[in-house]
């Protein structure tokens, strides 16, 4: 079998048993990513030399002293906007087009020091703002089950990589449902964290109390490999907490879901949601509900604010964070300034893209004198309420299972003149940003069309155990993770 | 509320944007919208509720002030759209008198 087919989990047994060397595995993946890189479209920078070179060096030492780490020789993507030491970071963003960063994240130290393989860093919307990557100011990536739909974003490249098999696996990054969303619109696995689990330093900030870095995989136990090698506490991040971390692949060994409760909100079954999803989730609940679990309807009332509440919150912390690309320390500078207010605003101006523009100034208006409390004040409250919601139901349901996303992918070109139904289409993932808490997004069927469907379980914060638990045994008793995309 | 081009003018200034006019147009047109979206969130009663900045409740984190080996200048530098020795260049922001 060629080795771009393996999951992360079989790649890494084969390669611990030097079946396999770490050259055959570089060599298969950019024979791979080269048929079908054109199509997809998912990588920003490809690094087969390094990877190569990374390779030969590993194969020699391990031929002297066998020490295999998890994800040693493993060959992985990263998200363009988690920082990689010596290596383009550009946030697909004109803006950072030619930074190059000089450290890694904590995430991608952690891979560094296991010797994982870097194969390249993946396409993005622009700053991670966007549900399609339409918004890359490097052009859009492509859907591998459809080459003329979106493959969701913000993280659409690394999906769009693992589901094309040009990676084994990838990092994605999720503010309001960019690693679910694009995860369930390619028909791959995708785990946001609880926030706090994952550490944030050196990804690049957009919504500071709301960002997480989490695995995008091929099924649900190499996600929770994935999380094992990047969870933990992180000084450098002082919103990471200091809490041991489970070992995430030992929770997949209990299959039976009996002594589960989960909750199906009604929230999430209403108008707008397609029927093909709705169907699709409805059995994937059937099915939850034949392992054993307790299935209870459950409410969760302040749903409906919840997109208005992120569009206040993350565009206010983005209009802050992103005050650095100044022109002055590291990224682009626009040309023949005649002084220091003009270099800001034509740098700015050139650098960055309409949407960042729009959620820039989204942010600063709410954020303004006058408009603070009715607005920024509002949505912080409202929060609150988000959050009670939740905390009210798990005081009930051990899980959460709603739909993914409203849609299947949606077409290119589809909702990119129109924000608001752009924004509106990641209406199941931002609650859960809001809440801090953990979830994931797995496959549960296909469309009419043939687009894939995905499921959302929500656990309680820090339980990401019992969410990868209930999703593996569900995993295990379908076949939707085994069905891979024709690319043409 | 209605978002006017002056509004957008205003706000770009703050957030150091040069916008076009045919930006100013779309984008008042757009905050617009989205704003009036924002304003359903006047349904929810938040009468006493506190506001949520972060959810995992931490406070200040505080560390041990320590010397650690820290970026050499070089690799600071090396970055910058214009450098001159170990600094940054920029535009001259004082004024000769």
């Amino acid at each position: 079998m060629s080795l771009h087919k393996l999951t992360l989990c079989e790649l890494q047994k084969q390669f611990k048993t030097g079946e396999v060397t770490a050259t055959e595995i570089v060599r298969a993946y950019f024979l791979r990513i080269s048929q079908v890189e054109p199509k997809v479209k998912a990588f920003v920078t490809q690094a087969k030399e390094s990877a190569s070179l990374q390779a030969e060096v590993l194969d020699r030492k391990l031929k002297a002293w066998r020490k295999i780490a998890p994800l040693t020789g493993m060959p992985l993507a990263i998200k363009d906007n988690i920082c990689t030491d010596g290596v383009p970071t550009t946030c697909s963003s004109r803006m950072l087009q030619n930074f190059i960063p000089p450290y890694d994240a904590t995430t991608v130290a952690k891979l560094r020091a296991q010797e994982y393989l870097l194969l390249g860093k993946t396409n993005l919307d622009e700053f991670a703002m966007g549900s399609s990557t339409e918004n890359s100011a490097f052009g859009p990536s492509r859907n591998p089950w459809n080459l003329h739909c979106v493959p969701g974003g913000s993280s659409g490249g690394s999906a769009a990589a693992v589901a094309a098999e040009e990676c084994v696996a990838a990092l994605g990054s999720d503010t309001g449902g960019s690693i679910r969303q694009p995860a369930a619109f390619c028909g791959v696995v995708g785990l946001k964290p609880t926030y706090g689990r994952v550490s944030r330093y050196g990804l690049v900030a957009f919504a500071s109390s709301l960002d997480q870095i989490g695995p995008i995989t091929r099924d649900v136990p190499d996600a929770a490999f994935l999380l094992q090698a990047i969870a933990g506490h992180d000084p450098m991040d002082s919103t990471s907490v200091d809490r041991s971390v489970p070992d995430y692949m030992k929770a997949l060994q209990k299959r039976d879901l009996k002594t589960l409760k989960i909750g199906v909100p009604v929230e999430f079954f209403t108008e707008g949601l397609d029927t093909d999803v709705e169907q699709a989730v409805r059995a994937a609940i059937g099915e939850l509900k034949n392992l054993g679990a307790d299935i209870r309807e459950i409410r969760l009332p302040s749903t409906g604010a919840a997109v208005a509440v992120y569009y206040v919150i993350a565009t206010a912390e983005a209009s802050s964070n992103l005050a650095r690309f100044d022109g002055v320390k590291f990224g682009f500078r626009a040309k023949e300034t005649k002084d220091l207010l003009e270099l800001y605003l034509k740098t700015r101006q050139e650098g960055f893209g309409p949407e960042v523009k729009r959620r820039i100034m989204l942010g600063t208006y709410v954020l303004s004198a006058g408009y603070y409390d009715a607005y920024y004040g509002k949505a912080q409250a409202v929060r609150t309420l988000v959050c009670q919601d939740f905390a009210a139901a798990f005081k009930e349901v051990d899980l959460i299972v709603t739909p993914a996303t409203p849609t299947p992918a949606f077409k290119l070109g589809e909702k990119s003149e129109d924000p608001l139904q752009m924004y509106l289409s990641d209406i199941f993932t931002i609650s859960v940003n809001l809440a801090g808490l953990p979830a994931i997004a797995l496959p549960c069927g296909f469309s009419k069309t043939g687009l894939p469907i995905g499921v959302q379980l929500i656990g309680r914060a820090f339980e990401e155990e019992t969410v990868l638990r209930a999703a593996h045994a569900y995993e295990q008793s379908t076949h939707w993770h085994l069905k891979k995309p024709m690319i043409r | 509320m209605e978002i006017t081009q002056q509004d957008v003018e205003k706000v770009a200034q703050l957030a150091r944007l040069a916008v076009s006019a045919a930006e100013k147009e779309t984008f008042a047109k757009q905050l617009t919208q989205i704003l009036a979206h924002v304003d359903t969130l006047n349904q929810y009663d938040t009468t006493g509720i506190e506001p949520t900045a972060t959810v995992m409740g931490q406070a200040n984190v505080f560390r041990e002030d320590l010397v650690r080996p820290s970026l050499p200048s070089d690799k600071a530098l090396a970055n910058a759209p214009e450098r001159e020795a170990d600094g940054f260049v920029v535009p001259k922001i004082l004024e000769e008198r």
